[in-house]
């Protein structure tokens, strides 16, 4: 094992896929000469060269469907989004040609293509640099979406995102990017689709996924074991296709559950995760499903408006507590 | 200076466009086709003109106006007139329709429903070439309406900053669906837009499939000698409305006269006899031979059956292992030369020379500066 800041862990995921495969290349804004605005393609320019870690003008629809051509005809592009926000100028190449182009050709064309950058808040930038939009790229048949919390995942999951045969949604965390952990060491690759269990518990089931993991839901379970109570962290990591065996089975062994979201509450992904478990595991649940999100408001700028939009310890363990009926 | 064979080619191909357009609009009024319908009748000469300046591994792409593109390349008009029944035995199997017409056997990579989305797509495909270095040329077509689209703006921009073996062809039939080009476009004339970009433009006679086929000629050349993208703006009209849906009273009658008086197929056939390379009677040859072709499509269309139910579930993502769908070899029982790209190769293409940016040490200061 190794530690490694959750840029270091992307970085040498890209780098051991583009050793592997030289239909790989990187191309988005600042990727090259400047290493990538949050650094995480530092050194890949010197390594492969201008054709394979590409700058590209500030024009995201523009690569982004000049990455979906490429992927449609043999390469295999990681699109760089400087942030998801960009990316909503991006969202006609990404939704209507990568997530189609199989289903219009009938099959006789792939797509396979990561789009990849950082979601949610990032500190103090106000509403426009300060979404997490998973929610918008889980609603498209035809996109798989993945946002690991940890460095270890963030590496696994980007390997098969990229070895993958579908368009792949890769949503990092602007505030993870200097978070370290254990990265294991040589060919680490996670599968998509399998969540991972971070902490063990049997009285509640956290639900969460990315920067909620380490921001408010693994402390969270920390103070409510100090007060007796046994928290299961369940990380999605994996969002389309999400582990249904593995939420089911957490909720039929805790019988309550909190899910914990950076984004909104209306139409969230957290919303669908609920849908599921009402559907599929009625009979197990002892208290309605609870969820944490950010307030439905658009993210504001100053420190204290800002902390109390988004999601936090205390609010995880006030959801506990409510589903514990305390 | 035209071979014999290649002006033949060229008369039948741009025949059988126009055939297989009418009987598409026959079966759209007998409900047989439905949804949106876009008819290619009277802009023959653009279709047919450029694809016979490219080889058949230089890839193409249109927008929804998509019939006749493929069919030219050689795709079975039966298959392409099943895919717009929704039949089974369509290109598609039935699942992309009129808009979305497909056939990578031929090098046509698709028809695309939002206008100008897929400008990008072909500098993408151009890209995948330049970077394995393969000698081949993706074309692209779009409408008039397509050059007000910033997808147009943001790839020509990359486009030509990366010399992209790309060819952009814009249609322009005057109309984006109902409003005449001018009425809202500052610069209305469309091949101007490649200056912006330093892009060679040209603009041509799109009624006349020589013009097109010469001037393409020399795009071709120019394209393939590396020297980047360039945009033809195409002159031509369409003789139908925007869809089958459309009335097309935006237009005059004396003006649809007036254009159907250029009619690119009767113009070809009194080149060719005015040439005396054919006579008469083998005109009548290609007409009846066009004709027995559309017919056989219009009835294996009509007799195809629709797609099995449990094929909704197909096609949405790649399954582990799912091969690709080979539609002529599926459907009609024939081995196809399908075009493949190679997973190990070499990357040989410098985009951009090394940084310019000297080491620190470079940095002088000027003696007594502050």
């Amino acid at each position: 094992m190794a530690e490694l800041a959750y840029r270091e862990a992307l970085n040498h995921a890209l780098d051991e896929e583009m050793a592997r495969d030289p239909r790989v290349f990187l191309m988005g804004e600042e990727v090259a000469r400047y290493d990538g605005a949050y650094k995480v393609s530092k050194g890949l320019l010197e390594k492969y060269g201008s054709a394979r870690v590409v700058d590209a003008p500030i024009s995201e629809l523009g690569f982004a469907g000049i990455g979906v051509g490429a992927a449609m005809t043999g390469l295999r592009p990681v699109i760089e989004m400087m942030t998801w926000n960009f990316a909503i100028l991006a969202m006609d190449q990404i939704v209507n040609n990568a997530a189609k182009v199989r289903h219009m050709s009938g099959g006789q064309l792939r797509c396979p293509i990561v789009f990849r950058g950082p979601g949610g808040a990032g500190g103090r930038l106000s509403s426009q640099h300060s979404q997490a939009l998973e929610a918008n790229y889980v609603h498209f048949p035809g996109l798989k979406v993945l946002a690991p919390g940890t460095p270890a995942d963030a590496k696994g999951l980007l390997k098969s995102a990229i070895r993958d045969e579908n368009p792949v949604i890769f949503i990092e965390a602007e505030l993870l990017y200097g978070s370290k952990g254990e990265v294991p060491e040589g060919e680490h690759v996670v599968p998509i689709g399998l969540a991972d269990v971070k902490r063990e518990g049997s009285d509640v089931t956290i639900i969460t996924w990315s920067r909620m993991l380490t921001s408010c839901v693994l402390p969270a379970a920390e103070r409510l074991a100090a007060n007796g109570i046994s928290a299961k962290v369940l990380d999605l990591r994996s969002l389309r296709p999400f582990d249904t065996e593995a939420i089911a089975a957490a909720v039929k062994q805790t019988n309550r559950v909190v899910i914990v979201e950076e984004g909104w509450s209306w139409a969230g992904f957290g919303g669908h995760i609920a849908d599921f478990i009402a559907r599929e595991c009625f009979d197990d649940l002892d208290a309605p499903v609870s969820r944490v999100h950010g307030l439905d408001v658009n993210m504001s700028y100053a420190a204290n408006l800002e902390r109390a939009i988004q999601p936090s310890v205390e609010r995880v363990i006030e959801a506990v507590n409510a589903v514990l009926y305390r | 200076m035209y071979s014999p064979d290649l002006l033949l080619t060229m008369y039948r191909k741009m025949l059988l466009a126009r055939r297989f357009e009418e009987k598409a609009g026959q079966a759209y009024g007998l409900k047989k086709i439905q949804g949106f319908c876009h008819l290619y009748i009277g802009q023959e000469a653009v279709v047919v003109g450029v694809n016979e300046a490219l080889r058949p591994t230089d890839q193409v792409m249109t927008a929804y106006r998509d019939h006749v593109h493929p069919l030219v390349r050689g795709a079975d008009a039966g298959m392409l007139m099943a895919e717009l029944y929704g039949k089974d035995t369509g290109y598609s199997k039935g699942k992309g329709g009129s808009m979305h017409l497909f056939d990578i056997e031929h090098n046509f990579y698709g028809g695309y429903g939002i206008v100008g989305g897929q400008i990008p797509l072909a500098a993408g495909m151009a890209f995948a070439s330049k970077y394995r270095g393969e000698d081949r040329v993706t074309v692209c077509s779009f409408g008039d309406a397509a050059s007000n689209q910033g997808a147009l703006h943001e790839t020509f921009n990359m486009a030509a900053k990366w010399k992209l073996p790309v060819i952009y062809i814009v249609e322009n039939n005057k109309y984006g669906m109902g409003t005449d080009v001018s009425r809202v476009t500052a610069e209305p004339e469309l091949y101007k837009r490649a200056a912006s970009y330093r892009m060679r433009g040209e603009k041509v006679d799109g009624m006349d499939v020589l013009k097109v086929y010469d001037v393409m000629k020399d795009l071709v050349d120019h394209v393939r000698k590396g020297h980047g993208p360039v945009l033809l703006e195409a002159q031509t009209y369409r003789f139908r409305g925007h869809s089958m849906s459309d009335a097309a009273t935006y237009r005059t009658k004396e003006e649809v006269e007036q254009e159907k008086g250029h009619d690119p197929i009767t113009t070809l056939r009194a080149y060719i006899t005015k040439q005396k390379i054919a006579p008469e009677a083998q005109f009548e040859l290609i007409d009846e031979d066009v004709k027995r072709e559309i017919d056989q499509a219009m009835t294996f269309a009509d007799e195809s059956p629709e797609p099995p139910l449990e094929d909704v579930w197909k096609h949405t993502w790649v399954e582990d292992g799912e091969p690709d769908e080979r539609p002529r070899q599926r459907v009609r029982g024939v081995e196809v030369t399908w075009p493949t790209f190679p997973s190990q190769f070499e990357v040989k293409w410098d985009l951009e020379p090394k940084s310019p940016v000297a080491a620190p040490a470079a940095v002088q200061q000027k003696k007594g500066a502050a």
